[in-house]
């Protein structure tokens, strides 16, 4: 029964990993940008939330509306203001600024809040828990969060598929001279994409941070989990990121119920055989 | 009209930097006659940032195989020494030299796995890799787990009894191979190889065309750097005597700054990071007070100049003037003309 229970426990959080992943995937499908500071700009809006929900007194998930608007303009203005200028033929720039950015981020981060761990309150809804039949309890909040992170999933795969704005980001994926001929703003297009990719990214934190602890170096692996999850279920596949996020989540807590050391290190190695055996992931690209 | 030309590599400041160098070196050998013992410990740390950031700009420069994941082998270097000396009962310097060959092994089928992601997700595939080896060394309780552990002093004392001749020995062992993997880059890039690297650098399809095996290129040069930063892995723990995972496996320390004095310097030419090592310790001697601060300013001062002068404060110079320290490119010089 334990088993059982670390396996549903490990598919739940894979929801949050596809979350992480999202974010990343749908910036890497529209600009071919791999954004470096990632996680931390996961760890920065749950700073942002936390500072948020109690300065006014609100529920972690009420401050969404506060910081989700703040984190997308954030997001429109830093692609516009400094990532549109690296994107080109060479992958260098792109990689280098974000990694520029991730240090800015970490380090503001420590001088403001310190590097002590922080966690934000929810409530009840933290401990709450649905008994089912064979003595299992699944949590209430892994629950909500992991139903959330599909519904968001399917929110984006149709914006991106059933959408003008969709069209737009897989126009200017497929050829963005033509696109621009067409009449989109290359530069205003991948601006809405990072704030989208910013909307993501900041459900992603608040969820985080009402789940665990976190501090200012929380982000790379973060980002690392996300990048993990996009390999193992295959570039350019939603749904085969959310696989990939619930593949990664089993294997650490399976990893974990063997030897605590292992949590993390389990699902490294489940992303190395992936690696390995399908280099292009468990599920293939799909178009349109 | 027959024009005989001859080929030339070299011009009259190259022909000086070459003489000032080999001063210099022989300078900086009796380091430890002229200097006091912080100065040593200075120079060593500048020595071991030039080495790191030189085969970085290799992989990344010259490749295009940027990675995040140096780190990888600078903890393995120093957990190497660590094992080799405490359970093989290996001296520390053989210990060192053994541990080259055992990264360059290790890096064989890293690089089966990695070579499968390209670009940017090759950077974070060398990342997770670091942190694969940080995990697992942390798993290992003899060489202390998650909390480190020291070297014990007999192994010390078996470099040499007395603590300055202890610290000149080691000095002069990372000055020598910082020297070795500087001519090395250098000798690399002007044979027959480097010719191939460099094409490949410019245009990686033209370079294939013309039957260039890029595979092979790249594979060779991360190979070769890994084994080279797992040796200087282990001089720095040799210097440092004491290791814990998280130091070891530092992305901040053996990959950020180094990427930092790259990039600063000019990534893709042999003097980039040499003025780059420079400019961040003169930076960081005077601002590492700040602490936050100063890690803020260098992630500023990263994105300016990959923004503003994508090509370094080398690149800014050699272009405007026309000069090469280590020349790699040719010249043609007519020398009989009708």
């Amino acid at each position: 029964m334990d088993w059982i229970n670390s396996i549903i426990q490990g598919i739940l959080v894979g929801g949050l990993y596809a979350l992480f992943a999202a974010g990343l995937s749908l910036i890497f499908g529209v600009m071919r940008l791999v954004n470096i500071a990632h996680g931390d700009l996961i760890i920065l809006s749950a700073f942002l939330g936390l500072t948020i929900s109690t300065s006014l007194n609100l529920h972690p998930f009420i401050s969404l509306i506060v910081v989700i608007p703040i984190m997308a303009i954030f997001g429109y203005v830093l692609q516009r203001g400094i990532l549109n200028k690296t994107l080109g033929n060479d992958i260098l720039p792109p990689l280098l600024v974000t990694f520029g950015l991730s240090i800015i981020i970490q380090n503001s981060l420590l001088e403001i809040y310190t590097a002590d761990p922080q966690k934000m309150n929810a409530g009840v809804i933290e401990v709450a828990s649905l008994s089912l039949p064979g003595g299992l309890s699944i949590g209430w909040y892994p629950l909500i969060m992991f139903v959330i992170s599909v519904l968001i999933i399917g929110i984006l795969q149709f914006i991106f598929y059933k959408t003008a704005l969709g069209r737009a980001f897989r126009a200017t994926s497929d050829d963005q001279e033509i696109a621009q001929l067409m009449g989109l703003s290359k530069n205003h297009i991948f601006g809405l994409a990072m704030a989208i990719s910013m909307v993501v990214v900041t459900i992603a934190g608040i969820f985080l941070g009402v789940r665990t602890s976190f501090d200012p170096a929380a982000g790379p692996s973060r980002l690392i989990f996300g990048f993990e999850a996009v390999i193992i279920g295959g570039l350019g596949n939603l749904w085969g990121t959310l696989i990939g996020g619930i593949i990664l989540g089993v294997s650490q807590n399976i990893g974990a119920k063997i030897n605590p050391g292992w949590q993390i290190l389990a699902g490294h190695i489940a992303f190395i055989i992936v690696l390995a055996f399908r280099p292009k992931g468990l599920f293939h690209r799909i178009d349109g | 009209m027959n024009k005989e030309y001859e080929i030339l590599q070299s011009s009259k400041v190259s022909r000086a930097s070459g003489f000032i160098a080999i001063f210099l070196i022989i300078f900086l050998f009796f380091a430890p006659w002229w200097a006091g013992r912080a100065d040593i410990r200075l120079l060593s740390e500048i020595f071991l940032y030039l080495s790191l950031a030189s085969l970085w700009n290799l992989l990344a420069g010259y490749c295009g195989l940027v990675s995040v994941g140096q780190q990888a082998f600078v903890g393995l270097g120093g957990y190497l020494l660590f094992a080799l000396t405490i359970f093989s009962g290996f001296n520390p310097f053989a210990a060192i030299l053994v541990s080259g060959i055992l990264g360059a092994l290790i890096s064989l089928p890293v690089a089966f796995l990695i070579f499968r992601l390209r670009g940017a997700y090759f950077a974070i595939g060398t990342w997770v890799v670091a942190e694969v080896f940080r995990l697992s060394f942390a798993q290992i309780q003899s060489l202390g787990g998650g909390s480190g552990s020291s070297l014990p002093v007999g192994i010390v004392k078996s470099i040499a009894s007395s603590k300055a001749m202890r610290e000149s020995l080691t000095y002069w062992m990372i000055l020598g191979l910082t020297v070795f993997i500087l001519l090395s880059v250098y000798l690399i890039l002007r044979s027959r190889r480097g010719i191939a690297l460099i094409a490949i650098r410019d245009n990686e399809l033209a370079s294939q065309s013309l039957g260039i095996n890029i595979l092979r290129s790249k594979l060779f040069v991360y190979v070769v750097t890994a084994g080279l930063t797992t040796i200087l892995g282990g001089l720095i723990f040799l210097q440092k005597l004491r290791i814990s995972p998280d130091a070891a496996f530092n992305v901040n320390d053996w990959t950020a700054f180094v990427i930092f004095i790259v990039v600063i310097g000019g990534i893709g030419t042999i003097e980039g990071p040499i003025i780059g090592v420079l400019v961040f310790f003169i930076l960081r001697e005077t601002l590492a007070d700040l602490g936050s601060i100063y890690l803020i300013m260098l992630g500023f001062v990263a994105i300016f100049v990959m923004i503003r002068a994508p090509k370094g404060i080398w690149g800014f110079v050699s272009s405007k003037y026309n000069i090469e320290l280590f020349p790699l490119s040719r010249k043609l010089k007519e020398i009989k003309g009708e």
